[in-house]
């Protein structure tokens, strides 16, 4: 009876705001716990990998928050070594029985495999750049500022006739690597995003942006900038499919280009499944298309540390459309004996590596001045279901959404029912008329990077949808 | 586990949560991998934890921990009361749930081998002897097999007094072999692409694959689809392998009919659906031998979609959702039901992991077998193309139009398969694509596939579902508008 209604108490000061990170000792301390117990095992090298997320989602559609969800969790993942043999096991539980047992398992994995020859001793410390992305407003916002910045835009739906759907989310997390050479690094983010679609009838438009600091937008301008769009979005007719030159607003480039990342890999070429494959060096796109990858750009975010816990370096891949360079993990770089560029993935794995941090040089036209340079073309708000037809030709297909407008004349004269597209990245990165400056953009289907807005001649349209 | 299912409730209790129901999940996966004769991926991964979901003052919550303590588990569920009572600052209305009865059960999915037994040195053996024979293969550029195994542990408890377990295990298992030549890329994969076929079976499932006689097979197909025919553009007869048809059902049926995209909640992200409410047993799905259902019941097969109850503790149900080509059910969850005015759930709440709120999910949606043998059906075939295993989808945020690559096609003429065609696609819209279809093949060509990788949600979640299919026929289908260039 008493213990039992010791179980009735409330836990005291719960929070809505998500919940703390340990401490870098902490997980320092977890890292030399592994490596200690590892040293017992007949683990000849030992790698620790510990990943702690904590963060909270609010989810709202038909102007009401309809899911509201809150997380933790933290998992060691323990990658041992013995006799050229390796393999990862990774668990969620920290007492020292657990983390025994994960070790075993990575040890009783590796034992069953054949060497791997392409295996190489695990690297020892490192120098890194320390990189500030953890901003302390972002890791206070709490549900009820959520909820509250939510209730507002969806008052704004309410009271111009729409519907609206989205999410406001933030946190942080944390990742930290060692291994029994001595290597340590350590690093921290926060996040934070708002995305919202406002529907009127059975048009809709979106906005979504997302930042370590949930200072640099503003959830309102998004929702009102939604607004706006679906209501000019309303009425759209049906052009017939063809080339067409387009307006490509930040986030669609985005969604596009992003498939690309991995053909910049030197395992994928390696590996003859590269559009890059006979083609480096040579003049691929337009000469105003230049891409770095830069995980240190003030727009970027992610950890300055590779899988292995390599630094992450700076790589020009394209410079004035002749893609230059590769990015290389250690095994791929000892290969054809180059440097590792710091961009492996976490081994053992069977891709390599690739630039997780793609930074487009962008150039000095607003959306505006493309729109009035245009005659006849269509604005692209957002991309969607895009997925690849044709890897070496790098043909993508896919959807037009959330508005798609007319441009005549240098203006936007009206919505038109979306598209499907069939087109190549590499004839579409040729035909790019104008630039925007590049921004941090954000899509649904390739991760953030640093794109400019583009104006693009003879993007190829297939089909149309009813809507 | 029963006590922390218990803890948590007891919390949300107290803290003046109305509803809640609590999963404690355990899961464990082993990933290997080989490419190019090498092992790539070999890895083991435990996960356990804890999420809760309450109902306060009219709105919903949710938290998950692993902190399985009594004073983690107890925080967790305070904070997704409070979480819920934040959603209350912006609702429209309060949450009202289909009624459901309570159920103390307990099942596991039935399975002949635990892959988790089966020596490590053999699978990987296996899937070494099947790399090997694929490289063997002239003009064979890249080569890759894997093999995924999972096991899940539930526990769910809800305030009206539920207490499920559940145990499922998984397979998954594949290859591919991919040649470049010149400026072309072909792959075939066995026996689906994207990871093979998966299913709620044990060792049993890669035991009947038979991958060392299928890999020459597959290796010598992606080196000869250089030298094949481009298939042509056109509009015509089309044949659906199995997988590729899974997929078209997948797209094109399962993700239309869930109700929290009818209903617009998965309108920033999933999208919509045409099938708004006006349209259930009214509009003509499909041509009259067309018949689907949703069916999580262990009846229905091992499919990833198969279960005992589901993730809301509602008990697995089959559901028609086209019937003789009329549209005739959703899969809906507790809340959508009853704002639909249904009865009853369907039962298709399923959550990726205890960190993850359940959602609506496709469980089985299969196409019935129709009545063809698969070689009177390439007979009956005067002019058209078979098209096999998945290279590319892709369809709209309402489910209206699609486009489908393959990774292989065969033209047949007169009644005979003539010759092998590359880079095969096809599209058009749901409806008018469906109520073309003229010939289903019998029982003994259907397979339940899977489908492993269903994304969904905000934050996202990845999903297995279930799709039985048999090889079928569609006439006046717009063929090869993927390679078109116009």
């Amino acid at each position: 009876m008493k213990s039992s209604t010791k179980t009735r108490q409330p836990p005291k000061g719960t929070s809505t705001a998500s919940a703390d990170l340990l401490p870098e000792r902490e997980l320092r301390r977890l890292i030399e716990t592994v490596l200690r117990l590892a040293k017992s095992t007949g683990a000849e090298e030992t790698e620790v990998q510990v990943d702690e997320v904590a963060g909270a989602l609010t989810r709202f559609a038909n102007n009401a928050i309809h899911q509201n969800v809150a997380e933790h969790g933290l998992t060691v993942s323990i990658r041992t070594v013995a006799e050229g043999r390796t393999a990862r096991a990774t668990t969620n539980r920290i007492d020292e029985d657990s983390l025994r047992a994960a070790i075993e398992a990575s040890l009783s994995l590796a034992h069953s495999r054949p060497k791997d020859p392409r295996l190489l001793p695990m690297p020892g410390k490192q120098r890194h750049r320390t990189v500030n992305r953890f901003i302390k407003p972002t890791a206070a916002l709490s549900a009820e500022d959520r909820a509250r910045a939510v209730r507002r835009a969806c008052d704004l739906a309410v009271k111009n006739a729409q519907v609206a759907a989205g999410i406001y989310s933030n946190g942080q997390s944390q990742s930290a690597l060692g291994n029994s050479r001595g290597l340590f690094a350590a690093y921290r983010e926060t996040h934070s995003e708002f995305s919202i679609t406002v529907q009127e009838g059975p048009a809709a438009s979106w906005a979504k942006a997302n930042s370590a600091d949930v200072r640099a937008f503003d959830p309102q301008k998004l929702a009102t900038r939604a607004s706006e769009k679906s209501h000019l979005a309303v009425n759209a007719r049906e052009l017939t499919p063809g080339r067409y030159t387009v307006i490509l607003e930040p986030a669609a480039v985005l969604d596009l280009v992003g498939f690309l990342f991995y053909d910049f890999s030197a395992t994928a070429l390696e590996d003859k499944r590269s559009c890059l494959n006979n083609r480096m060096g040579k003049q691929l796109f337009g000469q105003n298309i230049s891409i770095t990858d830069d995980v240190y750009h003030p727009l970027q975010k992610g950890a300055p540390f590779d899988g292995e816990g390599l630094p992450r370096q700076r790589v020009r891949l394209v410079d004035r459309g002749i893609p230059k360079n590769l990015v290389y993990s250690r095994a791929a770089a000892k290969v054809v004996g180059k440097q590792p560029s710091g961009h492996g993935f976490a081994l053992p794995n069977e891709y390599g590596e690739a630039p997780m941090n793609l930074v487009f040089a962008g150039g000095d036209s607003s959306l505006e001045k493309m729109i009035s340079s245009t005659n006849r073309g269509l604005l692209v708000t957002r991309l969607w279901y895009i997925r690849e037809v044709d890897p070496y030709e790098k043909v993508m297909t896919g959807m037009t959404r959330d508005g798609l407008f007319l441009v005549e004349n240098g203006k936007v004269t009206g919505a038109v029912r979306n598209f499907r597209f069939n087109q190549s990245l590499i004839e579409m990165l040729k035909n790019v008329e104008l630039l925007g400056p590049a921004v941090r953009a954000t899509g649904e289907e390739a991760f953030e990077m640093v794109v400019p807005a583009m104006k693009v001649r003879d993007f190829h349209f297939s089909e149309v949808t009813k809507f | 586990m029963w006590d922390l299912c218990t803890n948590a409730l007891d919390t949300a209790s107290l803290r003046g949560a109305a509803y809640g129901d609590v999963r404690v999940m355990h899961l464990r996966q082993r990933d290997l991998t080989t490419k190019n004769g090498q092992v790539g991926t070999l890895s083991q991964n435990e996960s356990i934890g804890l999420g809760i979901r309450v109902l306060a003052n009219g709105a919903w919550g949710f938290a998950s921990t692993d902190r399985l303590t009594r004073e983690g588990v107890a925080a967790c569920a305070a904070q997704a009361v409070s979480i819920a009572k934040a959603s209350a600052l912006a609702k429209r209305s309060e949450v009202v749930m289909a009624p459901e009865k309570s159920y103390v059960d307990s099942w596991q999915s039935p399975f002949r081998k635990d892959p988790f037994e089966i020596p490590l040195e053999t699978q990987l053996a296996l899937l070494l002897a099947a790399d090997g024979e694929m490289r063997r293969v002239k003009g064979v550029t890249l080569t890759e097999t894997d093999m995924q195994f999972r096991k899940i542990d539930s526990w769910f408890a809800s305030s009206i007094g539920s207490r499920i377990h559940q145990r499922k295990v998984i397979s998954g298992c594949g290859i591919a072999a991919t040649s470049f030549k010149g400026e072309e890329i072909q792959k075939r994969s066995y026996p689906n692409s994207f990871g093979g076929q998966h299913a709620l079976q044990g060792y049993e499932l890669v035991d009947s694959l038979d991958l060392i006689r299928n890999a020459p097979i597959i290796a010598e197909e992606s080196a000869a689809l250089h030298s094949a025919s481009q298939c042509p553009e056109k509009i015509g007869t089309l044949i659906l392998g199995g997988s590729q048809l899974g997929l078209q059902i997948h797209e094109s049926i399962g993700h239309p009919i869930e109700l929290d995209r009818v209903l617009g909640q998965e309108a920033n992200f999933a999208g919509t659906s045409f099938l708004t409410l006006d349209q259930l047993n009214k509009l003509k799905y499909a041509s009259t031998i067309v018949n689907v259902v949703a069916d999580a019941r262990l009846d229905h097969g091992q499919g990833l979609g198969t279960f005992a109850y589901d993730d809301e503790g509602v008990p697995a149900q089959c559901t028609d959702i086209i019937k003789g080509g009329e549209f005739c059910g959703y899969l809906s969850n507790r809340e959508t039901a009853h704002l639909v005015g249904l009865d009853r759930s369907s039962g298709t709440m399923r959550t990726e992991s205890w960190n993850r709120l359940p959602i609506i999910r496709m469980t089985n949606v299969s196409l019935l077998p129709g009545t063809w043998d698969y070689d009177d059906l390439i007979l009956d075939t005067q002019d058209g193309i078979l098209m096999e295993t998945n290279r590319s989808w892709s369809i709209d945020d309402r489910r209206y139009q699609f486009q489908f690559s393959t990774e292989i096609g065969w033209e047949i003429k007169g009644g005979k398969k003539v010759r092998m065609l590359k880079n095969p696609s096809y599209s058009g819209l749901t409806t008018e694509f469906w109520n073309s279809c003229d010939a289903i093949c019998k029982f003994d060509h259907w397979t339940l596939w899977g489908t492993p990788n269903c994304g969904k949600g905000q934050p996202m979640q990845t999903m297995g579902t279930g799709h039985g299919a048999s090889p079928a026929r569609f006439r006046k289908v717009r063929i090869g508008t993927a390679f078109s260039n116009q």
